[in-house]
C-alpha cells in the first residue's frame, strides 16, 4: 500500500514524525500500555446500588523484547487484572494496551498466536486426558506439528522432572504436579511474550526452584523472548527479573531494575529488630522520631519484628530509647542490606503482609 | 509498513478453523468415550435412549390400547428417536462453555489460544453428534425389530435423508452456538439452559405428536420452530407413507420443505456467528471468561 504512494508516505513522515516513530516503537516493544485503566462494576445485593471498583488506573508500562519483567504487589493490587487485559481475556475500560505490537482490544486474533499465559495456584486441566494428551492438544490449537510437539513435550517434562508422569491422567496428579504441567503448556508453544501469574504459588521449595531455573534457561535460549511474571515473593522478583514494577492499589509506584530500586535506599540504613510485644505502642509513633523514615511491624509468636528504615545510624538511639521507655525489650538486632521488601515498604508505607491484611479496603 | 523490519515470528494464520475443529472434536471424543467403566458407557449410550423410548411406547400403548399398527405409532417413535439429536447437538455445543469454564477451568486457555472459539464449540459438539448417532441408530433398530416400526430400507429416500439430516445437524449446531454464546454471559445457573430449551422444543416441534393435534392457537408455535420442518423431512424420507397420514405439512412438497430448512439453516448460521461476536465482546467487557460460579 505504502509503496504505491511514495510521495505521500514521505510527506506524512515529515509531517507526522511522531506517529511513525511511535509505530516503530511498538514493534520493538513486547508490551506497551498507555493510561490503561480497568473498572469493575460490582453488583451487590438487589437493594444496594451498583458500585465501581477501580482495579487499575493509568498504567503506563513499556516492556522491551527480551526482558524478564516482574510485577510485584500485594493481593488485590491489580496484577491479575493487568495480565488478563494483556492476554485479551478482559477488555480495558480505557487506555491502550499493545502486546507484540498489536492492540489487545482491537486485534486480539493477532495477539493470541504470539502469547501464552499460565496462572498458578489453581487446578485446571482436562482431568481425563493424560499429561501428554493435555499438552499435545494445546500444541494442536497452536498449529504445532504433532512430531515437533511430542519432542518438545518430552523435553519440557524432563526439565521439570515429570517424565515418569507423561501418561498419567492429569486428574491423578497432585496440585503441584498439575501446576507444573500447566507451566509446561505455557512454554510448549514457544510464545513471543509469555505471561506467568504467580507461577510458583503453592509449589514446594524445590519445585519453585525448578520453575525459576527453567524460566531463566528459557530466556537465555533466545534473546527475543519476553516474559512477564507476577509474584508475591520479593526474593523471586529480585533474583529473577531484569526489571520490576511495584504495583499497589491499581497503580505503578515504581519501575526499574531491582538494583536501581534498592539503590534509592542505599543511603538509608536498615535494621531488623526483634522485640518483646509492643504494649500498645503504635509503630507509627516511631516514624515521628527524627531520622526514622519507615517502620513496618509484624507480630511473631509472643514477640514482634520491626523493620526500620533510617536516614542515618544515629536515629537508632532514639528508637531504642522510645522502646525501653515503654518497657519493650530488644531481643535481637540486625543491620542489613536493603531488599526489594524495603523498597516496597518505602513506597507503599507498610509491608506486603500489612498491605494484604487490609487489601480489599485500600484498593477501592 | 515495509520500512519497519518486522522481527515478529511469522504466524500460521491459515487453517485455523480446520485445526481448531479437529482438536476440539478429538477432545470431545475423549470426553465422551472416556468413561472409565464400560458399564457406565453402555448405560449412557444404549440403555438411556432405549428407556426413553420405552416410556413413550408404554404411554402410547396405554392410551391406544396397544394399537401399534396405527401410523401414529411410527410417527411418534421415529420423531422421538431423531429428537435425540436435538438434545445431543444443542446441549453438546452450548454446554461446552459451562464445562470448560466452570468444570475444567480451561476456557481462558482455549480463549487465548489462536483458535476460532465458535469453531471450537462446534468441534466439541461433533463428538456428541457421533455418540447421538449411535443412540438414534440403536433406538430405531430396536423399534424395527421389536415393535414392527414399518421401516423398509429399500423404500428409504436416501438422498433426501442425507441432505435433510446434514442440514438439520448444522442448524442444530448453530442453534447450540447461539445458546452457548448467551451462556458466556450467564455465570450462575446456566447449566440447565440447554436441557430446558431442548425440553421445551420437544413438545412443540412435532417430535411426539403431529402439530395438527395441537389446539389451533398453539399450532403456530410449532410452525416457527425450525426443528419441526427437519423432523417432517426425516420422517418423509425414511417412512413416506406414515408422514402422508398427517396433514400438518402436506401443503408443502419435499423440495419446499428442504428449501425452508436450508433457509433456516443459513439464518441460524449467520445468527450463530453474530450472536457469538456480540456475547464474546460483552463477556470480555465484563470479565466473564474466567468467572466461576460456586457449584
Ligand atoms: N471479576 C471481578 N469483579 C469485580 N472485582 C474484581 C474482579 N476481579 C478482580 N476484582 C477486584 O479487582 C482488584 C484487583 O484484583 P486482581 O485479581 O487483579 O489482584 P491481584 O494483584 O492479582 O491480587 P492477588 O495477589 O490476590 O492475585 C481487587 O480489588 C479485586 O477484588
Ligand atoms: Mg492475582
Amino acid at each position: 500500500m505504502l509503496d504505491a504512494y511514495p510521495t505521500i508516505t514521505l510527506l506524512s513522515l515529515l509531517t507526522y514524525p511522531a506517529l511513525h516513530l511511535g509505530k516503530k516503537d511498538y514493534m520493538d516493544l513486547a508490551i506497551h500500555t498507555e493510561k490503561l485503566a480497568r473498572v469493575y462494576k460490582l453488583r451487590g445485593s438487589k437493594k444496594e446500588e451498583a458500585k465501581e471498583l477501580v482495579a487499575l488506573r493509568d498504567i503506563n508500562l513499556d516492556v522491551r523484547r527480551g526482558e524478564l519483567f516482574g510485577l510485584l504487589g500485594p493481593n488485590g493490587a491489580g496484577k491479575t487484572t493487568l495480565i488478563k487485559i494483556l492476554t485479551t481475556l478482559l477488555a480495558p475500560s480505557s487506555g491502550v494496551a499493545r502486546v507484540a505490537g498489536y492492540d489487545v482490544a482491537a486485534e486480539p486474533e493477532k495477539v493470541r498466536p504470539r502469547i501464552n499465559m499460565v496462572s498458578g495456584g489453581e487446578s485446571s486441566g482436562y482431568g481425563l486426558l493424560t499429561v501428554r494428551e493435555n499438552l499435545w492438544m494445546f500444541a494442536q490449537f497452536y498449529g504445532i506439528p504433532s512430531k515437533l510437539a511430542n519432542e518438545r513435550i518430552k523435553q519440557l517434562l524432563e526439565i521439570v522432572r515429570m517424565s515418569d508422569r507423561m501418561n498419567t491422567k492429569s486428574s491423578d496428579l497432585s496440585t503441584g504436579l498439575r501446576q507444573k504441567m500447566n507451566i509446561v503448556r505455557g512454554f510448549l508453544t514457544d510464545p513471543e511474550v509469555l505471561f506467568l501469574d504467580e507461577p510458583t504459588l503453592g509449589l514446594d521449595v524445590e519445585a519453585s526452584m525448578d520453575v525459576r531455573n527453567f524460566v531463566r534457561g528459557w530466556m537465555e535460549g533466545n534473546r527475543d523472548r519476553t516474559l512477564l511474571l507476577t509474584t508475591h515473593y520479593m526474593v523471586e522478583a529480585d533474583e529473577l527479573c531484569d526489571r520490576v514494577a511495584i504495583i499497589n492499589g491499581g497503580q505503578v509506584l515504581a519501575c526499574d531494575t531491582p538494583a536501581n530500586l534498592k539503590r534509592q535506599l542505599q543511603r538509608d540504613v536498615i535494621y531488623r529488630m526483634e522485640v518483646s510485644p509492643l504494649n500498645g505502642l503504635q509503630p507509627e509513633a516511631l516514624e515521628a522520631l527524627g531520622g526514622v523514615r519507615k517502620v513496618s511491624h509484624e507480630p511473631k509468636d509472643g514477640a514482634a519484628v520491626l523493620e526500620l528504615i533510617l536516614a542515618e545510624d544515629d536515629a537508632l538511639g532514639s528508637v531504642v530509647n522510645t522502646l525501653t521507655g515503654k518497657d519493650i525489650h530488644i531481643l535481637n538486632l540486625q543491620k542489613r542490606e536493603p531488599s526489594l521488601e524495603d523498597v516496597f515498604v518505602n513506597l507503599v508505607g507498610h509491608s506486603m503482609k500489612e498491605a494484604e491484611s487490609g487489601a480489599d479496603g485500600s484498593s477501592s | 509498513m515495509q520500512a519497519t523490519q518486522d522481527i515478529r515470528k511469522p504466524v500460521k494464520e491459515r487453517g485455523v478453523s480446520g485445526r481448531t475443529f479437529r482438536a476440539a472434536a478429538w477432545l470431545g471424543w475423549q470426553i465422551e468415550s472416556n468413561w472409565a467403566d464400560p458399564l457406565i458407557f453402555f448405560i449412557y449410550s444404549v440403555i438411556k435412549p432405549l428407556s426413553g423410548a420405552a416410556i413413550l411406547v408404554v404411554m402410547y400403548s396405554v392410551i391406544t390400547n396397544g394399537n401399534f399398527d396405527d401410523p401414529m405409532f411410527a410417527y411418534i417413535y421415529l420423531g422421538n428417536a431423531f429428537y435425540i439429536y436435538v438434545a445431543a447437538v444443542l446441549t453438546g455445543v452450548s454446554w461446552t462453555v459451562i464445562d470448560d469454564r466452570e468444570i475444567y477451568r480451561m476456557l481462558k486457555y482455549i480463549y487465548i489460544a489462536p483458535v476460532h472459539v465458535p469453531v471450537y464449540l462446534l468441534g466439541r459438539g461433533f463428538a456428541k453428534f457421533a455418540f447421538g448417532s449411535l443412540a438414534v441408530f440403536i433406538t430405531i433398530a430396536a423399534g424395527v425389530y421389536f415393535l414392527d416400526v414399518p421401516l423398509d430400507l429399500s423404500l428409504v429416500n436416501w438422498p433426501l435423508f442425507a441432505v435433510s439430516l446434514t442440514l438439520g445437524i448444522v442448524m442444530l449446531a448453530m442453534m447450540g452456538l447461539v445458546l452457548g454464546s448467551v451462556m458466556l454471559l450467564i455465570v450462575n445457573n446456566a447449566n440447565f439452559m440447554g436441557e430446558a430449551v431442548a425440553g421445551a422444543l420437544y413438545l412443540f416441534s412435532g417430535a411426539v405428536f403431529p402439530l395438527s393435534i395441537l389446539p389451533a392457537w398453539l399450532q403456530p408455535v410449532g410452525y416457527i420452530i425450525p426443528i419441526s420442518y427437519w423432523l417432517e423431512l426425516l420422517r418423509r424420507s425414511v417412512v413416506g407413507q406414515v408422514a402422508e397420514s398427517f396433514p400438518t405439512f402436506s401443503q408443502f412438497s419435499d423440495m419446499q420443505l428442504l428449501g425452508i430448512l436450508a433457509g433456516l439453516t443459513a439464518l441460524f448460521t449467520v445468527l450463530g456467528f453474530v450472536v457469538f461476536r456480540y456475547c464474546d465482546h460483552q463477556a470480555r467487557e465484563k470479565g466473564y471468561l474466567d468467572r466461576y460460579s460456586n457449584f
